[in-house]
């Protein structure tokens, strides 16, 4: 009998839709619920059906359990009950809210990332609406936004959102921690149907492969099929370095990003907006990727309330070859989309292109020529690209072609 | 309410009493169904023979004022809520009672705030029999759990007025807070420490009680002008040190929410009024200063702006993001009710373009019109909402009674009401099968505005037909309570005792509905 009281949750006058447990186990006495809730009245007494429930699929029988609930939802409550009686019981058993059925998506491995949203890992109240305001990826973190003791509960809490969270179609994405503990992670995440992992502060191309080999070790274990991306973060000099090893070290990588505080830290200088301590690793970053044909993805912009150094920030970003960019608040995705969306006279000349070249080839010419221009065979492939783009956007039709 | 009370079904299917605090009450009806008959209330004749020559009403102290009034047992004190959570009066006139051992009176606020806590001890004491006015925080659970030792009667601002000119409530002695007043009893709400805009609220008091104090800090020589009371209703002013507490009557800047999921519900409601063609040049709106309805102003702003297009008149409070727009051409006229922070104060003194508005002018449903039923757009919030698109403004989902109507049903009546809510708060579904207390009606409810989804009420067949291809998240309201349980589990009702503990109004007087007892 492990006779500490263990806790999990967070409380205080700021925590919103979370909870804070405390549980003793006890030798005699029974089940011991004490329940605050702020949602007693109307959930009360689904909350007590709901501990019952969890303590018995552990096999307590006498315990002291005290809940502080603030409005956390089942999914919370469960994490959160989960992870103090794990602190006491060793069991492989695992409680899990139901998988929704919307949650099954997978994703591709080219399809378009502008914008993910990063969510700390411990916070549930940032979780509840993130997909409404519909970035291209949401990510559960993990790493720097959970403190260290909090691991362990964020951990319970992430696989329980994966499966009962509705994201809206955002591209289901995780930040787990860096070396051995991010390879611990895994399996709180990979048999819940996560699209894509991030990597922190990777330095090197193994790293990749060894996470290669215990992805796929769980993945037969719990029999999926749906694909894993990774996108590793280049944070410090020796990961720009080894940017293209990283980048084709498995066909699982999708992209790499850039983590610009780690970075200029680890070169010894200031992050500044303008960002010119930077430049190289960026221009050297986005090299790599387009020599692996992998997406480039840059670093978030840290001033939430600066609307317009955002989008000022989007355009260099975007000329500098970089196809996405992380989000720290939602308020941000609109302007990260419009501004990595292409532009209309982007699309029209792409079209113009694209159309240039369907002629062409119907005729059987071997030169695409636009009035008394030729176009390049990479001209072409480019203008392709906006336009699929613009299709997935939304801002040009499938059946464009046949509208002209 | 511990008297025991036959109950009726009122036009909303209801179950409300027939007698309230021993008074005949009109069952709800339905909008505008019920039709009154008789005059307006009309106080004694008064001569100027009774009053001093030279117009000078001033005497030593608010109690001298009280005595002079006649406060005795079982009279009806109203005083209003100008100075928001920063009132002081409304505490002294009761200590005053208490001191002087009158009990059993009836306090008729204009709204009551958090600094009104101080009350409590005089509810426990006998010294207040009852509240019939806004209940929030501590006095609301002090309602709910019965411990009032009558029934608690709410109404919006315009069924204040109603009220009160219809002769409903009688107010024997009427204590007017004001920022500036001159002896005579001439008052304002502009100058002074103590300024907080308008004094609407307590315009219907000046006129119909019987007595009337005007209590200010800052007395000037005859004339106060612009008046906003007339000293001609006046029977006593005083001065004293200090009516109020500044930085609690106005705030010094209002400020937008930064909450993105508030900010979306903005943005959609914004889109929501563009697409429909709401916002048309020439068009009139109202929001209120609450975070979500500012920002939803500054989006109607930037449409405008876009659409080289600007409104006649916006009603509301005014507030910096208002005075912005009327400062820069892109409404005729700002409305006001009252006025929410210190760039609304000084624009109201300077710019013509404010007109002074009370609860008669805006909100009264027993005039001839009012103001509030030829807004285009009204932006309002709200506790729950049901399938029926009937809203609730004063009660949680637990059953407490929290929140008082303010303008909110008067509101009902504009073109197209939009009620913005989250999905749920915390947990508690806002959209439900059916409120826990009836405020509004849904056939005056036109468009939720949810995070997951905007519903249209199905009455609003043009809306309907106007959303479509326009890319919104348009669902059922069904379709949204369904979503809303789905992520927070079935909500289970309060449990709830027999007694009845407040009347809810509707605008005409009629009960639309009542809050119980909570049972813990």
């Amino acid at each position: 009998m492990n006779n500490k009281i263990s806790f999990a949750g967070n409380k205080g006058d700021k925590v919103r839709s979370d909870c804070f447990v405390s549980l003793e186990l006890k030798e005699t006495g029974g089940i011991v619920i004490n329940l605050q809730s702020k949602v007693k009245v109307v959930y009360g007494d689904s909350i007590i059906k709901l501990l019952n429930s969890i303590l018995e699929f552990f096999d307590i029988d006498n315990c002291e359990l005290s809940i502080e609930d603030k409005g956390a939802l089942p999914f919370v409550i469960m994490a959160r009950t989960e992870a103090a009686v794990k602190q006491l019981i060793n069991t492989g058993k695992e409680y899990l809210p139901d998988f929704l059925p919307v949650n099954s998506y997978a994703s591709k491995k080219d399809q378009f990332r502008f914008s993910r949203l990063y969510l700390p890992g411990n916070s549930p109240s940032m979780m509840l609406n993130a997909g409404v305001h519909k970035p291209n990826g949401l990510i559960f973190d993990l790493e720097d936004s959970v403190a260290f003791s909090k691991k362990q509960e964020a951990r319970f809490l992430v696989r329980n959102a994966l499966r009962a969270l509705n994201l809206y179609g955002a591209e289901r994405m995780v930040r787990i921690n860096q070396a051995k503990m991010g390879i611990e992670d895994l399996e709180y995440l990979i048999p819940h149907n996560v699209n894509l992992l991030l990597v922190p502060k990777c330095e090197d191309a193994d790293y990749i492969k060894q996470l290669d080999t215990e992805v796929e070790k769980i993945k037969r274990k719990h029999n999926i099929k749906q694909p894993t991306w990774y996108m590793p973060i280049i944070e410090s000099a020796l990961g720009v370095e080894k940017a293209f090893e990283i980048a084709t070290a498995s066909d699982n990588v999708v992209s790499l990003a850039i983590g610009l505080e780690d970075f200029t830290a680890d070169l010894g200088t200031k992050r500044t907006k303008e960002a010119s301590e930077s430049l190289y690793a960026r221009t050297r970053i986005v090299n790599a990727c387009k020599a692996a044909g992998v997406q480039a993805i840059d670093s978030v912009f840290s001033d939430v309330a600066d609307m317009d150094g955002l989008r000022e920030n989007v355009r260099v970003s975007k000329s500098l070859g970089f196809e996405g960019m992380g989000c720290i608040h939602p308020r941000q995705i609109q302007v990260i989309h419009d501004s990595f969306a292409p532009e209309k006279d982007e699309i029209d000349k792409a079209a113009k292109i694209v159309k240039a070249f369907i002629i062409a080839e119907q005729k059987g010419l071997g030169v695409v020529s636009l009035g008394s221009k030729m176009i390049d065979p990479p001209v072409v492939k480019r203008a392709q690209t906006t336009i699929n783009l613009a299709i997935q956007l939304g801002m040009l039709e499938e059946n464009w072609i046949d509208r002209e | 309410m511990k008297e025991h009370m036959k109950l009726v079904k009122n036009a909303a299917g209801r179950m409300v009493p027939e007698k309230i605090n021993g008074e005949p009450a009109i069952p709800y009806k339905g909008v505008g169904k019920y039709i009154p008959e008789g005059k307006k209330h009309a106080v004694t004749i008064k001569s100027c023979a009774n009053f001093p020559d030279d117009g000078n009403k001033q005497v030593e102290s608010l109690k001298q004022a009280l005595i002079n009034c006649g406060l005795k047992d079982g009279m009806t004190i109203s005083t209003h809520h100008h100075f928001r959570n920063g009132d002081l009066i409304a505490n002294i006139v009761f200590d005053i009672a208490h001191e002087l051992g009158v009990k059993n009176l009836r306090w008729f606020p204009s709204a009551s705030f958090p600094c009104h806590e101080h009350l409590i001890k005089y509810l426990e004491d006998g010294t207040i029999s009852h509240i019939e006015g806004s209940m929030n925080g501590a006095l609301g659970r002090f309602c709910s759990h019965g411990k009032m030792s009558k029934t608690a009667i709410l109404r919006s601002h315009g069924g204040r007025y109603q009220a009160v000119q219809d002769g409903e409530v009688k107010i024997d002695i009427s204590i007017i807070g004001a920022a500036c007043a001159d002896p005579f009893g001439n008052a304002n709400g502009l100058y002074g420490q103590s300024a907080s805009g308008l004094l609407g609220f307590a315009l219907a008091d000046s006129e119909y009680a019987e007595k009337v104090i005007v209590v200010t800090d800052k007395m000037v020589e005859f004339p106060c002008v612009p008046w906003q009371i007339q000293g001609n209703y006046v029977d006593y002013t005083v001065l004293m040190d200090k009516v109020g507490i500044p930085e609690k009557i106005i705030s010094g800047t209002t400020k937008i929410t930064k909450s993105p999921d508030r900010l979306l519900l903005a943005e959609l409601t914004a889109k929501f009024c563009d697409v429909t063609g709401i916002i048309h040049d020439g068009f009139s709106f109202q929001s209120g200063a609450g975070g979500t309805s500012l920002a939803v102003g500054e989006y109607f702003k930037s449409i405008m702006k876009e659409r080289g297009i600007k409104a006649r008149f916006a009603r509301g409070g005014s507030n910096k993001y208002l005075v912005s727009m009327l400062e820069e051409g892109l409404v005729d006229y700002i409305l006001d009710g009252q006025t929410f922070d210190l760039d609304g104060v000084r624009s109201m003194a300077d710019n013509p373009g404010h007109v002074w508005t009370s609860p008669f002018t805006s909100y009264n449903y027993h005039g001839k019109g009012n103001f509030a039923q030829l807004v285009d757009v009204v932006i309002l919030g709200a506790t729950e909402v049901d399938v029926n698109f009937n809203a609730n403004v004063v009660t949680h989902s637990d059953g407490l009674l929290l929140h008082g109507i303010g303008g909110w049903q008067n509101c009902l009546f504009s073109k197209t009401v939009i009620l913005p809510v989250p999905l749920f708060r915390d947990r508690i579904p806002i959209i439900t099968d059916e409120v826990t207390t009836l405020c509004g009606p849904g056939e005056l409810i036109d468009v939720i505005v949810t995070e997951r989804g905007i519903a249209i009420n199905p009455l609003r067949t043009d809306l309907i037909e106007k959303v479509k291809d326009s890319g919104l998240p348009i669902k059922t309201i069904s379709e949204l309570k369904n979503e809303a349980e789905e992520i927070c589990g079935k909500p289970v009702k309060p449990k709830t005792g027999d007694d009845i503990v407040a009347a809810i109004k509707w605008v005409d007087g009629t009960i639309i509905d009542v809050v119980r007892k909570v049972v813990e």
